[in-house]
């Protein structure tokens, strides 16, 4: 019960992450139709620009402001890298082939990767445990629960990020905006909405989100190597197509889906097979509901 | 004079994003200290460097796009697609006679090997994305399924490189039925992430089962190919090929004759790719490629048909797996990573999705290119991904981008052309 109990906190924090840059290709798949496959690097962009941050900041004594001024850095920074990498990389391409935006996306991670490499190195950055410390849950026979400040803080930036993210979908005429381009683009087009820019807006949160997740990936952590983006993109599209590619809340359930399916693997059964059980249940849940958990079953019309 | 302005303008705010850009990364290097700490460093000239190279470079594009407001390409393609039928026969007499070329260093038939290697990984792809536009990402899959079958059977077994080949290209076929049935139902992108999912399984289950598969370590000691019994052996006597020609033993013939093997397995999948794209099987694929739901209303059935192009994609990438661990005598999970099938899947659609042509161009490209910058070291996959993106922007439909029907009723139909494809008429 305890060890069960732990294995949760520690599935929902890692799950959370997930979620977080689930959104970013749930947002870009609904809205162009493309699998955004350098998001996982944006990713990794927000973790660099992160540690950059806490170590230029190093004197500071105020913690909170400190990754305060971080995760601002980072969301601006990664804003600008999505912002760039859909003008250079994508717009040219739209309305083309279907297979021509995925090479390049395939293309643009390679990029993002060997950039971050040839720039900062290829060796693992560490930095010190910024929040120390936690709360104990329980003590059953010895093993103890942990919740650590650490995870509560992830849980809650997580939370009151996509609450406010929420707000910016559903509420705002951005939002509205965005959703609209979704359904018909042509139509929101033709209604007056500037579609070119509402595109490069969601990109631009959409990687400001990642880097939300890169900053608390390395703060969760406290290593990072130039290599992290593309198993965290998988993983993260993988959520995103087990919730149901297109779908915002899919998308944060299947993170917190696959966050604990590795963390219950992990604890249960073996840690090296756990992201094939990821995939495993991928493939049987789309076997079954083949347009994932809250997809929209999509009728086609001849 | 206000043009120029406008362009100024243009360039320095672009400027402006690739100093937020590059600022962090390559103004400030991070480094560890003797203490191991964290230190961060500053690059003031290579920052401004590379801001200012982006603001050359995007004046320079708009001045460009100034002078040439039309593109060059349409006319272009077309011509390479009538020019088609002589380079073929021409590069195929270039690429039987290339080994015995008198002169040419070992490297360089070598280099031939690895580029063919990924030209009939190229054409087996092009099965299941170019044919039946079935897009996989996980072809890599196939690829180690045949690789370490050769090498688990040829241990355990003693079987050698050609009873091998057969029997490795049918266990990869039936992977690609494995993977093919629970992924009947699912559509484009879902069908890519699930066949993603899947080659990164297989390469899981590679690392972690060390007791078969010895793990991150890999396997070694594999036979090498033999002619007819023959050996290839640098000490010669009997036995050898050099020894039962009476010629001094080289390590180019060795070379050459992998590299004739792996010619004859990519024609093979050429000629059969080929045959069948004739054939009432291949019409469907092209046909299940254009529209689904008009197969079905037909009475083509979609399931054996999506199968079938699984399965005879993932016999070509056996074959090749299994080439590719005899000429290695080593392998490892490291050669099966997910860039492999994104380099493979990136032959495929420069080349021009559909067109075997197109496949070899790429192929030489993608491969070839990244051997030659071998002294670049760092900078080259960097090369590689900003190539990738490049390429496609300048061509999406990739090199080759016009597609015939293979079949059309009574006179030869009009081509269909990316210009076609871009008004929904393709």
């Amino acid at each position: 019960m305890a060890y069960a109990l732990q294995q949760l906190i520690n599935g929902l924090t890692l799950g959370m992450i997930y979620g977080l840059i689930a959104i970013g290709y749930t947002m870009v798949y609904g809205i162009i139709g493309m699998i955004n496959f350098a998001h996982g690097d944006v990713f990794m962009i927000g973790a660099f620009v992160g540690i950059i941050v806490l170590t230029a900041l190093t004197g500071l004594t105020s913690v909170p402001l400190g990754l305060l001024v971080a995760f601002i850095a980072s969301a601006i920074i990664c804003g600008v890298y999505g912002f760039s990498i859909e003008r250079v990389a994508y717009r040219p391409l739209r309305g083309s082939f279907r297979l021509a935006p995925l090479i390049s996306a395939i293309g643009m991670s390679i990029v993002l990767e060997n950039y971050v490499q040839v720039s900062q190195g290829a060796l693992e950055r560490a930095i010190p445990s910024l929040i120390p410390g936690g709360v104990t849950l329980m003590n059953q026979g010895g093993f103890v629960v942990q919740l650590s400040w650490m995870q509560l803080a992830i849980v809650i930036v997580t939370i009151a990020v996509l609450a406010g993210f929420t707000y910016l979908v559903t509420k705002t005429p951005l939002g509205r905006a965005m959703r609209a381009v979704e359904q018909d683009a042509k139509m929101a087009a033709l209604l007056g909405i500037d579609t070119d820019r509402t595109i490069s807006l969601t990109f631009i949160i959409g990687s400001a989100l990642a880097a939300f997740a890169g900053v608390m990936f390395l703060l969760y952590y406290g290593v990072i190597d130039f290599y992290i983006g593309f198993n965290a993109g998988i993983k993260a599209f993988t959520a995103a197509v087990l919730g149901g590619i297109g779908s915002l809340p899919g998308a944060v359930l299947g993170g917190l889906l696959i966050g604990l399916i590795e963390a219950f693997w992990s604890g249960y059964a073996t840690v090296a097979y756990k992201d094939a059980a990821v995939y495993s249940i991928l493939a049987i849940v789309l076997m079954f509901m083949p347009s994932g958990l809250l997809g929209r079953h999509e009728v086609e019309k001849v | 004079m206000r043009p120029l302005a406008r362009d100024l303008k243009d360039a320095a705010a672009v400027a402006f994003f690739a100093f937020l850009i590059f600022g962090p990364f390559i103004g400030l290097p991070l480094s560890n200290n003797q203490a191991g700490n964290l230190t961060l460093g500053t690059r003031p000239q290579a920052l401004a460097l590379a801001v200012g190279a982006v603001f050359l470079a995007r004046l320079g594009l708009l001045a460009w796009a100034r002078w040439h407001p039309a593109p060059l390409a349409p006319r272009f393609t077309i011509k390479l697609q009538g020019a088609g039928r002589f380079i073929a026969p021409v590069l195929l007499v270039f690429a039987v006679l290339m080994p015995l070329l008198p002169g040419l260093p070992n490297a360089y038939i070598d280099l031939g090997v690895l580029i063919m290697t990924y030209v009939m990984l190229g054409w087996g792809l092009n099965i299941v994305v170019g044919l039946a536009g079935l897009l996989d990402l996980g072809y890599v899959a196939f690829y180690a399924v045949g690789a370490y079958s050769f090498a688990l059977i040829s241990l355990n077994f003693g079987l050698g490189f050609w009873e091998c080949l057969p029997i490795a290209g049918i266990l990869a076929a039936f992977w690609g039925v494995c993977l093919g049935f629970p992924v009947l139902r699912l559509r484009g992108d879902y069908l890519a992430i699930v066949t993603l999912a899947f080659g990164e399984i297989i390469r899981l289950v590679i690392t972690n089962w060390v007791s078969l598969t010895g793990g991150p370590n890999g396997l070694l000691g594999m036979p090498q190919p033999s002619l007819f019994g023959l050996r290839f052996s640098m000490a010669g006597g009997p036995g050898t090929f050099a020894g039962f020609f009476h010629i001094t033993p080289a390590p180019w013939q060795r070379t050459a004759y992998l590299y004739y093997i792996i010619l004859a397995l990519a024609l093979l999948t050429n000629w059969v790719t080929l045959r069948l794209r004739k054939q009432p099987l291949g019409r469907a694929w092209e046909a299940l490629r254009e529209d689904e739901i008009a197969c079905r209303s037909l009475g083509i059935n979609v399931r054996n048909t999506k199968l079938t192009a699984f399965a005879i994609g993932a016999f070509f990438g056996g074959f090749a797996g299994c080439f590719f661990a005899a000429r290695q005598s080593f392998i490892s999970p490291d050669s099966f990573t997910f860039m492999e099938s994104a380099t493979v899947l990136a032959i495929v659609v420069l080349g021009g999705a559909g067109s075997q042509l197109g496949v070899v161009l790429a192929a030489c490209v993608m491969i070839g290119v990244p051997q030659m910058l071998q002294s670049l070291q760092i900078y080259r996959m960097l090369i590689f991904g900003l190539a990738l993106v490049i390429i496609m922007i300048v061509r999406p439909r990739g090199f080759i981008s016009t597609r015939r029907p293979t079949v059309t009723l009574g006179k030869r139909g009009g081509v269909i052309g990316a210009d076609l494809v871009s008004q929904g008429r393709g």
